[in-house]
């Protein structure tokens, strides 16, 4: 059968769509896990954390799909990817997995009781919940970005020469702390919005304000990182676009300083570094002068324009190994079949509007600040 | 690779599936179950019907949270333990995953937050229709991961590709319309339903024997007979046979449940009891019921069902077969164009999963001799014994609960609520359907063994080459993790049930419908003020 799209604008249409299914992802679970690694340090009281909570009490559910998407999708369309990346990097998502499990037991367990011992420990089981997903997906880019230890038998086989701790290097973790830095900002931001005017929020706006900070100093050491330090790799062999997913076929070797080689030829790249800083400033702007939707889409900005340059600054690598250079992930050697990638596209082409309208829908129906008196009053709330 | 890694990883992937499980059915039934009281809310408008839908909610509640928990784990444990698993079916099997994303996860997750913060929000039809996409939700979650589960067993609409190395889809509407998947489907679904009928039924009862919110307690005893039936007959008469005699992994299943060594004339007959030696290759004791079993399988009474001794000898067949589609495949690697290679391949390459079911005993098929190929080919034998004790009680608890629910529904139809034994009867089932849904997966996917993907992909080869101290490392995670979530689990339900209905509101006077619908006793109604839920 011939699909109406060849196989190279697919496999660049699947590259984009999991660059919008992170950017969804930092966008909808990013502020949850932002409002629960605030949560113990923003709101200093039961009731002020049980309004911290309701903010996203209802949503974030629905948001936490975004990740699971995100597996699924990657499991679809860069089997490779979800193959070598999820058990390379098992015992860390161990760690992510642990802490994701504690959030949704967190949101529903905490006000079943009125213990003040219970309550506490579900506080820190959220702030858990939001703070270590947020800084190994961070260690992870950082990783992917520094490449990883693995490598491909004939069979396709992976073998992975790592540990833990080979995860954590200072470029990983200033990764690792500039993800935690997005997502805090995004949380103070969406806090803004959503919390009653009073102390949760003017403190909310004051962790903001050191957090969009840290958003621009660490999204700065990182670039002088990416430029001075050596890191970085190049694709040697002409690109097969259309060719057969074999990562065999491809030789990428480190080349310090190449993650800049898409800017120096395309200039207009440029464009995405600026919105994460332009976009930083402007959430600090919007949190100082208590202007909601200016944090919030200021920080929403920032997040789209820091993920855009890690994916543009490695296009067409997706995944370079630092110990094999055919073992490498592209664009082109990573995805899966033609068909496959095709009958996806018409499933997210279908599904993906749908689901944007009802989740709008439903964030409408739920619009309003969070506030203390209507969840003393009425038990359906956390 | 280190056989034990592989052991491991099962045993992990066993442990995580099989807790994911003992939530995901109660979702299923409860789910729908909810939307019908709310129904009866809606449409008599009686407030009753709100505080009883918003009592099962809160339960509801309380298993969804577990079941989203777990979930997030299988999503992720493909790639980190069976990685090669991942790569070599990722093409085909990760779409449904994806599907079930887009189509099932977004909607449950998103309206079971309005479901439970809208009720002030939305008028009463809207929240009906809330409550509705929620239980659908659930349900198009169950068939996605179905129809992925189903080509695991039954994998159609694929082909090897020997230049990636791994299966590729051929036909993607074949693989959604598996009728393995739509059997699995049916039944797995239905026996949710089984589950939550069960658990409403059981704690009403308990709480018609304590004396206590009897109104509640009659209403959903009523709800959860008629449901209970329903979903009873569905689990057994629309039960699993249809995607039985596909395939020689199915029919190995049948044969294994059966114990069914050696060639039987048709109609077989049906073992009732007996004790399977899987060392003899034989049953002892066996007590059968002659016709039976040819009916059930073939719907015929001429056609044979095939037995373990024979099905062995195809096995063999297929490896030998499979041993040359292997060589070929070694050819094209380092010649994609070769035409003799290729002739090799297109002859024998639907045996390629028979010939590296010998790479767990060499390295290269190639080099097997007749005994091992044996026992490669007896190794595509599962567990007998399990087999056949699984099947036999997960099929008791249908026949029994056909039985409960069938009686339960007439009494309910008489209004025969008060009746004792019915209420013991109840309460006692509790754990039945929980039992017999594990007991189905455990006979559906060790009876799986020794294949990951049917004829495709052998279990052995399928996992991440992980160290056995990770792999440790992890098993003791999740088992401290999820037995402590376990302990909080059951305490909050226990509190839940134990402060009944009336929790939160304290039974506004005027609310309910007669006097006599006021809970009595309510002596384990602590006096917390209501708490801050
Ligand atoms: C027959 C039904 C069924 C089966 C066999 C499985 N699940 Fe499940 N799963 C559900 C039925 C379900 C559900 C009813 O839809 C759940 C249970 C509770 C819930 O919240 O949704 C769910 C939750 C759930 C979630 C969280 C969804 C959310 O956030 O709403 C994920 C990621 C998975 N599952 C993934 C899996 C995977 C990868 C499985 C394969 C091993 C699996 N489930 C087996
Ligand atoms: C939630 C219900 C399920 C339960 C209780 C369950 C149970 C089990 C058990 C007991 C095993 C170990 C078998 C053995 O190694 O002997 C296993 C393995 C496995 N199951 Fe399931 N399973 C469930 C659903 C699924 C689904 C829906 C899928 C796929 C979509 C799946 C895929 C696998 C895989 C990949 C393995 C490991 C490889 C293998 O042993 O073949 N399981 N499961
Ligand atoms: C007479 C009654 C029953 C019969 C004949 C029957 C038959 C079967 C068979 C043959 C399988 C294996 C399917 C496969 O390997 O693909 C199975 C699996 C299963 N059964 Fe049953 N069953 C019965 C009752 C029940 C009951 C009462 C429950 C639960 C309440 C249940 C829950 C399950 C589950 C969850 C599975 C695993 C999923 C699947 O493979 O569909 N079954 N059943």
């Amino acid at each position: 059968m011939a699909l109406p799209l060849d196989y190279m604008t697919l496999r660049v249409i699947w590259w984009a769509l999991l660059g919008v299914l992170l950017i969804g992802f930092t966008l909808t679970d990013g502020f949850d896990l932002g409002v629960a690694a605030l949560l113990p340090f923003v709101a200093r009281n039961d009731n002020e954390r049980r309004m911290t909570i309701n903010t996203v009490g209802p949503t974030w559910e629905g948001n936490q799909v975004w990740l699971i998407l995100g597996g699924g999708a990657i499991f679809a369309a860069w089997p490779f990817v979800y193959a070598v990346a999820f058990s390379g990097f098992y015992l860390a998502m161990f760690l992510v997995l642990a802490a994701l499990i504690l959030r949704p037991v967190g949101f529903k367990y905490r006000s079943k009781r009125p213990s003040k011992g219970w309550r506490a420990f579900w506080d820190w089981a959220l702030f858990t919940g939001g703070f270590v997903p947020a800084l190994v997906f961070g260690v992870a880019v950082g990783n992917v970005l520094s490449g990883a230890p693995f490598s491909f038998d004939s069979d396709l086989r992976i073998a992975y020469h790592g540990n833990l701790l080979g995860l954590f290097t200072p470029f990983t973790l200033v990764c690792g702390l500039l993800s935690v830095a997005m997502t805090t900002l995004h949380g103070a931001a969406w806090l803004t919005v959503k919390a009653e005017i009073g102390p949760v929020r003017d403190r909310a706006r004051a962790f903001g304000d050191i957090a969009a900070t840290g958003v621009i100093v660490l999204f700065a050491i990182g670039f002088l990182f990416v430029r001075f330090t050596g890191l970085g790799y190049r694709m040697v062999t002409a690109p097969d676009t259309s060719g057969p997913s074999n990562p065999l076929h491809t030789a990428i070797i480190p080349a310090p300083g190449a993650w800049l080689d898409n800017f120096a030829a395309y200039p207009w790249m440029w464009l995405a570094p600026a919105l994460g800083v332009l976009g930083a400033v402007l959430a600090m702007t919007g949190l100082r002068r208590g202007w909601g939707a200016a944090a919030l889409g200021g920080s929403a900005v920032s997040a789209i324009g820091v993920i855009s340059t890690v994916g543009l600054s490695m296009f067409p690598i997706l995944l370079p190994s630092s110990v094999d250079r055919h073992s490498g992930l592209t664009v082109w050697n990573a995805s899966s079949s033609h068909t496959t990638l095709f009958n996806m596209l018409v499933a997210t082409v279908i599904f993906l509007p749908i689901v944007l309208a009802y989740t709008s829908w439903v964030f409408k129906v739920l619009w309003g600040r969070s506030d203390t008196r209507t969840i003393l009053a009425s038990p359906d709330y956390y | 690779m280190d056989l034990s890694v592989v052991d491991l990883s099962r045993l992990q992937f066993a442990l995580t599936a099989m807790y994911h499980f003992l939530f995901v059915p109660l979702t299923l039934g409860l789910s729908f179950m909810l939307f019908i009281m709310e129904s009866l809310y809606v449409m008599s408008g009686r407030e009753i019907w709100k505080r009883i839908t918003k009592f099962w909610a809160t339960l509801f509640g309380i298993n969804f949270v577990l079941g989203v928990a777990t979930g997030l784990t299988m999503e992720f444990e493909f790639g980190m333990n069976w990685s090669y698993y991942s790569h070599y079916v990722g093409d085909i099997f990760g779409a449904p995953l994806a599907i079930e994303g887009l189509m099932a996860f977004f909607l449950e997750a998103t309206f079971v937050g309005l479901m439970f913060f809208g009720w002030d929000k939305l008028s009463k039809p809207a929240h009906l229709f809330v409550t509705f996409l929620t239980a659908l939700g659930t349900n198009l979650s169950a068939l996605w991961i179905l129809v992925a589960n189903g080509w695991m067993q039954h994998p159609v609409g694929a082909a090897f590709n020997p230049q990636t190395m791994r299966m590729e889809v051929t036909d993607f509407l074949a693989v959604i319309l598996n009728p393995v998947a739509q059997a699995k489907f049916v039944h797995t679904v239905s026996a949710g339903y089984l589950i939550a009928a069960a658990f409403v039924f059981g704690i009403s009862a308990l709480f018609m024997l304590q004396g206590k919110w009897t109104a509640v307690a009659k209403r959903s005893m009523t709800v959860a007979a008629s449901f209970g039936l329903l979903a009873a007959l569905s689990t057994v008469v629309l039960g699993d046979e249809s995607g039985y005699t596909l395939t020689d992994n199915q029919k190995m299943k049948l044969a294994a449940l059966e114990a069914a060594w050696t060639p039987e004339k048709a109609p077989a007959g049906i073992t009732l009891f007996g004790i399977p030696d899987s060392a003899a290759h034989t049953t002892r004791y066996a007590v059968k019921i002659p016709w039976v079993l040819g009916l059930i399988a073939t719907r015929s009474i001429d056609k044979p069902v095939a037995s373990i001794y024979e099905l062995v000898a195809v096995a063999e067949d297929r490896i030998k077969s499979g041993v040359l589609a292997y060589q070929a495949v070694e050819q094209l690697k380092l010649k994609p164009a070769d035409p003799d290679a290729n002739r090799v391949f297109a002859e024998h390459g639907r045996d390629l999963g028979y010939g590296l079911l010998l790479k767990k005993y060499v390295a290269d098929p190639a080099s097997a001799d007749q005994a091992t190929i044996d026992k490669a080919a007896w190794d595509t034998v599962p567990n007998v014994p399990l087999m056949f004790w699984c099947f036999r009680i997960m099929a008791f608890a249908g026949f029994f609960f056909i039985g409960l629910f069938g009686v339960a529904f007439l009494m309910m139809a008489l209004r025969r609520h008060e009746s004792r034994w019915i209420q013991w009867a109840g309460v006692l089932a509790l754990p039945l359907p929980w039992i017999a849904v594990e007991l189905g997966w455990v006979l559906a996917e060790v009876g799986r063994q020794p294949w990951a993907i049917d004829g495709v992909l052998p279990t052995s080869l399928g996992a991440s080459s992980l160290s056995r101290p990770e792999l440790w490392a992890t098993i003791a995670g999740f088992t401290l993790i999820y037995g402590a979530l376990a302990v909080v689990e059951i305490g909050l339900i226990i509190r839940t049930v134990r402060r009944g209905p009336y929790a939160h509101t304290g039974e506004p006077a005027g609310e309910l419908p007669t006097r006599l619908d006021t809970p009595r006793g309510g002596g384990l109604d602590l006096p917390v003020p209501a708490p801050a839920e």
